[in-house]
C-alpha cells in the first residue's frame, strides 16, 4: 500500500440530525455544508444550475441540492427523513435531514434516535421561537449529547453581534437544565457561506468555531463505556473452534464490552456461563466493544435462543413484565388500549398491552397533562405497559440501546410508536 | 493494519442487518448483479455467517446484455463452495429478443430487469431480497429504508414504509408481502472501494483502466463489448484508456477516461473525483423522477 493512502487518518463517523423549518433556511444550510465540503459532484451541480435557471433564478440555488422527492411529499410519506453523506479529512458524517413541517415530532424522533449531535436552526430575525424550545426538548428526551445552535440569516440582521449574543444567551439559559454534554451556538449565513465551512469575512467579531468545526470536534457517543448488552440474533450450530458441540451466539454488542473469560448471564432465564471465545471471520478476539458484530462461544451448553440478551453477571438489567415508558406516537391511527401490540426490544418480540396512559406532553409547554385516553400522531406521552413475558430492561437514561423499543400494531404490523423505558420496578 | 474506524463500523452494521434477515425471513435471497456493490455484499454475507455457509442463495436477474467480463466473474463466484447461484432470464424478453437497440433503454430495463426480478421472486417465493443499493447513489434513494416493504404485487407504497429508529428493525410482514433490504444503505462509493482494498474483494476488471474499443455516445464512452453492438453509420470504434464506475448492460453503460488501473488508484481517483458514479447510467436520465418511478414499478 502506498504512503499516500496509509497516511490518511482513521476517520470515525459522527451522526448528525438537523431540525428546523424550510423558512429557517435549512435546505440552504445543508446545501452549503455539502457544497463547501465538496460533497456535491460536478454532474449534480449541473443539474442544480439547470433547475435554478428553470425556476427563473441565476447561478445556483443551494436549497435545490437537497430538494428531494416532490412526489413522495405529495403522496404523504409518513416519515420523511433523508440521509446525506459527506466527509472531511477528519471525519465522516451521516446527516439525518428532518423536515420541520407539522409532522416534525415523529420525523425528529426518527432522525434523532441515531444522532450524536443535533443542529437546531433558528432565523436570526425571528429569535427563539416555541418550536425551537420543542426541538431542544425533543433532542434532550432522546438523549442526544451535543447540540449546535445555528443562528442563520445573520446577513439579514446586518451581521449584528448583539443579535447573536442575545439569542445565544437565551438559548443557553433555556437548555441549561436539559442535560446536554455540550451546547455550541454559531452565528452564520448559509446563503453567503459565512461560518458554515469557511469563516467568511462578515463575522470577524466572532472567534468561536465554524459549524463544521463543531461537527468535527464533537465527541462521538461512547456506548463502549456502558453496561455490556448483547441481544442474540442467531444461534449457529456450525463447528466453532475445536469443539464439535459448541454453538455460536451471533449478535452485535449494543453497549459496553466483553472479554474472554467474563462471566455472563442470558436473559430472561438468568442462566450463567463464561465467554470461551469471541469469533469473527478475521480471527478470534480477546475483547470486543460496542458496535462490533461477533459470535460468542460460551464454556458450557446453555439454552439460549434469538430474543435472549447476554449481559455481564455483575451488571444485570431488571427483568420486568410491567414498566413505565415514554412513547412517541408515530402512526396515523391513535393509541387504543384495547388493541394488541407487540414490543420489539433488542431481538425479542413480545405481545404487549397498554394498561394506562399516565400523561401526554403539551406540545407547546412540554409540561405533562394528565387525563388523556389516547395518544395520536406526534404526541409524546407516558404509559404503563404489560408484556406477555418479562423483558430484561434498563431505563433509557442509563443504557440507550437497552432502554429503547418499537411498538408494533399486531394487526397492521406497522411501527406505531417509539418507546423509551422510563421506570422499571426495583430489583427485589 | 488497524482498520479505519468507519469501515469497521459499516461492516458491523451490514453484518447486523444480514443476520436480522436470516433470522426473520423464511426464504431470503441475495440479489447478485456482479458489480462492486454485490461483491461487497457477498463478502459481508460470508463474514456474517462464518463459519457456517451462506444461509441463502444468490439470484442474478440476467438480461443477456452484460459485459463478458461480468459473466466470467459470475461463473467463478458460482463455482465457489457454499455458493448457490440462481440465474433468471425473463422468458418473454428472451422470446421477443428484447435489446436496447430496437426497443430502447426503457423497455429493455422494464422487461429484463423489473419484470424478470418479479418473476424470479414469485417463482421461488422469496420473501426477502437483499440488494447492494446505497443511499448516496441517487437523490431519490436518500429516504429509502434499510427494510423496504413491498406489497404482494411488489409495489412500493410510500405511506406504508416504516420509521427506522435506533438499530431496531420491524421485520414483520403479512403473507405475500416482501422486503427489499439494503445492508449497504449507509455506504458511499468511496467506502465500497476502500473496503474492497482492505479486504481484497475480487471485482470485475472493467472497473480498472485499460485500453478498450469505444464509441462516443451522448452519455460518454460506450465500450464495444461484442459483435452485437450496433454502430451508427460511419461510426468507427477507437481505442481509449477507460474504466467504469458502475456496471450494467454494456450498451447502456458509459465508461470514463481514467488511468486508475488498480483498486488503490481507484480510491485515490475517487478522493479527488468531481462527478457522481450514476452519471454513467443512461437509464437514470430517462426523464425527471425516473428512478423514483422505476422503484414504484418494482425496479430495485
Amino acid at each position: 500500500m502506498s504512503a499516500t493512502l496509509t497516511r490518511l487518518p482513521a476517520a470515525d463517523t459522527l451522526r448528525v440530525a438537523t431540525s428546523g423549518s424550510v423558512d429557517d433556511g435549512k435546505s440552504t444550510l445543508i446545501g452549503r455544508l455539502l457544497y463547501d465540503t465538496k460533497a456535491i459532484l460536478a454532474d449534480q451541480l449541473a443539474t442544480v444550475e439547470r433547475d435554478t435557471a428553470r425556476r427563473g433564478g441565476s447561478g445556483m440555488d443551494l436549497a435545490l441540492l437537497t430538494d428531494g422527492l416532490t412526489a413522495e411529499r405529495e403522496q404523504g410519506i409518513t416519515i420523511d427523513v433523508a440521509y446525506r453523506y459527506f466527509a472531511t479529512p477528519r471525519r465522516r458524517f451521516i446527516l439525518a435531514d428532518t423536515p420541520g413541517h407539522e409532522q416534525y415530532t415523529r420525523n425528529m424522533v426518527t432522525g434523532t434516535s441515531h444522532a450524536d449531535l443535533a443542529i437546531i436552526l433558528v432565523d436570526a430575525r425571528q429569535g427563539i421561537l416555541p418550536q425551537t424550545k420543542r426541538h431542544a426538548a425533543l433532542v434532550a428526551l432522546l438523549r442526544t449529547p451535543h447540540v449546535a445552535l445555528a443562528v442563520n440569516k445573520m446577513d439579514l440582521v446586518g451581521f449584528d453581534r448583539a443579535v447573536f449574543e442575545r439569542l445565544r444567551d437565551e438559548f443557553l439559559a433555556l437548555t441549561a437544565s436539559l442535560g446536554f454534554e455540550s451546547v455550541t451556538p454559531v452565528p452564520l449565513s448559509a446563503l453567503e457561506g459565512d461560518m458554515v465551512v469557511d469563516r467568511g469575512t462578515n463575522l470577524d467579531w466572532y472567534t468561536g468555531p465554524t459549524l463544521l468545526q463543531v461537527l468535527e470536534s464533537a465527541a462521538t457517543t461512547r456506548h463502549i463505556d456502558g453496561a455490556f448488552r448483547y441481544p442474540v440474533q442467531l444461534v449457529s450450530r456450525s463447528r466453532f473452534g475445536e469443539r464439535a458441540d459448541s454453538r455460536g451466539y451471533m449478535g452485535r454488542i449494543e453497549s459496553g464490552s466483553v472479554r474472554v473469560g467474563d462471566e455472563v448471564r442470558a436473559w430472561p432465564s438468568g442462566v450463567a456461563a463464561k465467554v470461551a471465545q469471541i469469533v469473527t471471520l478475521d480471527g478470534t478476539l480477546e475483547t470486543a466493544g460496542a458496535g462490533r458484530s461477533v459470535s460468542l462461544i460460551l464454556d458450557r451448553q446453555v439454552d439460549v435462543t434469538r430474543g435472549d440478551l447476554l449481559t455481564h453477571a455483575h451488571d444485570a438489567p431488571v427483568l420486568a413484565s410491567e414498566f413505565a415508558a415514554r412513547l412517541a406516537w408515530l402512526d396515523n391511527t391513535p393509541l387504543d388500549p384495547r388493541r394488541a401490540y407487540l414490543v420489539k426490544h433488542g431481538t425479542a418480540v413480545v405481545k404487549a398491552k397498554i394498561v394506562a396512559i399516565e400523561d401526554r406532553l403539551d406540545i407547546h409547554t412540554l409540561q405533562p397533562i394528565a387525563g388523556d385516553t389516547t395518544l395520536s400522531a406526534n404526541d409524546i406521552g407516558r404509559v404503563r405497559l404489560k408484556t406477555a413475558r418479562a423483558l430484561p430492561l434498563d431505563p433509557y437514561a442509563a443504557v440507550r440501546s437497552n432502554g429503547s423499543f418499537l411498538l408494533i400494531d399486531e394487526a397492521t404490523l406497522a411501527t406505531v410508536a417509539a418507546g423509551l423505558v422510563e421506570e422499571v420496578p426495583q430489583r427485589g | 493494519m488497524a482498520a479505519p474506524a468507519h469501515l469497521q463500523r459499516l461492516e458491523d452494521e451490514s453484518v447486523h442487518i444480514l443476520r436480522e434477515v436470516a433470522a426473520e425471513s423464511e426464504r431470503p435471497v441475495l440479489l447478485y448483479s456482479i458489480g462492486k456493490d454485490s461483491a461487497t455484499l457477498l463478502h459481508l454475507a460470508k463474514k456474517a455467517f462464518f463459519p457456517a455457509p451462506l444461509p441463502f442463495p444468490l439470484l442474478h436477474v440476467d438480461t443477456t446484455w452484460k459485459f463478458r467480463d461480468m459473466y466470467a466473474l459470475r461463473d467463478r463466484v458460482a463455482a465457489e463452495p457454499g455458493v448457490e447461484l440462481i440465474v433468471h432470464r425473463n422468458p418473454e424478453a428472451e422470446r421477443l429478443g428484447i435489446n436496447p437497440f430496437d426497443h430502447g433503454s426503457r423497455r429493455h430495463t422494464d422487461l429484463w430487469k423489473t419484470e424478470g426480478l418479479k418473476q424470479a421472486l414469485d417463482a421461488h417465493r422469496f420473501d426477502v431480497a437483499m440488494g447492494g443499493a446505497r443511499r448516496d447513489e441517487e437523490k431519490s434513494r436518500a429516504k429509502e429504508r434499510v427494510f423496504s416493504l413491498r406489497s404482494e404485487k411488489h409495489a412500493w407504497d410510500p405511506k406504508r414504509q416504516r420509521p427506522e429508529l435506533w438499530r431496531l428493525y420491524n421485520v414483520r410482514k403479512h403473507p405475500g408481502e416482501s422486503f427489499r433490504v439494503f445492508p449497504l444503505s449507509n455506504w458511499t462509493e468511496l467506502d465500497v472501494w476502500e473496503y474492497a482494498l482492505r479486504e481484497s474483494i475480487p471485482v470485475v476488471p472493467l472497473y480498472f483502466a485499460a485500453p478498450r474499443p469505444v464509441v462516443r455516445r451522448p452519455g460518454g464512452w460506450v465500450v464495444v463489448d461484442d459483435e452485437r453492438m450496433r454502430l451508427e453509420p460511419g461510426e468507427k470504434p477507437e481505442t481509449r484508456v477507460v474504466r467504469f464506475r458502475t456496471l450494467g448492460c454494456y450498451p447502456l453503460t458509459c465508461a470514463t477516461e481514467s488511468r486508475a488501473a488498480t483498486v488503490e488508484e481507484v480510491v485515490r481517483e475517487l478522493r479527488a473525483a468531481r462527478t457522481s458514479e450514476r452519471e454513467g447510467r443512461l437509464i437514470d436520465h430517462d426523464g425527471a423522477g425516473s428512478m423514483e418511478q422505476k422503484k414504484q414499478e418494482g425496479y430495485f
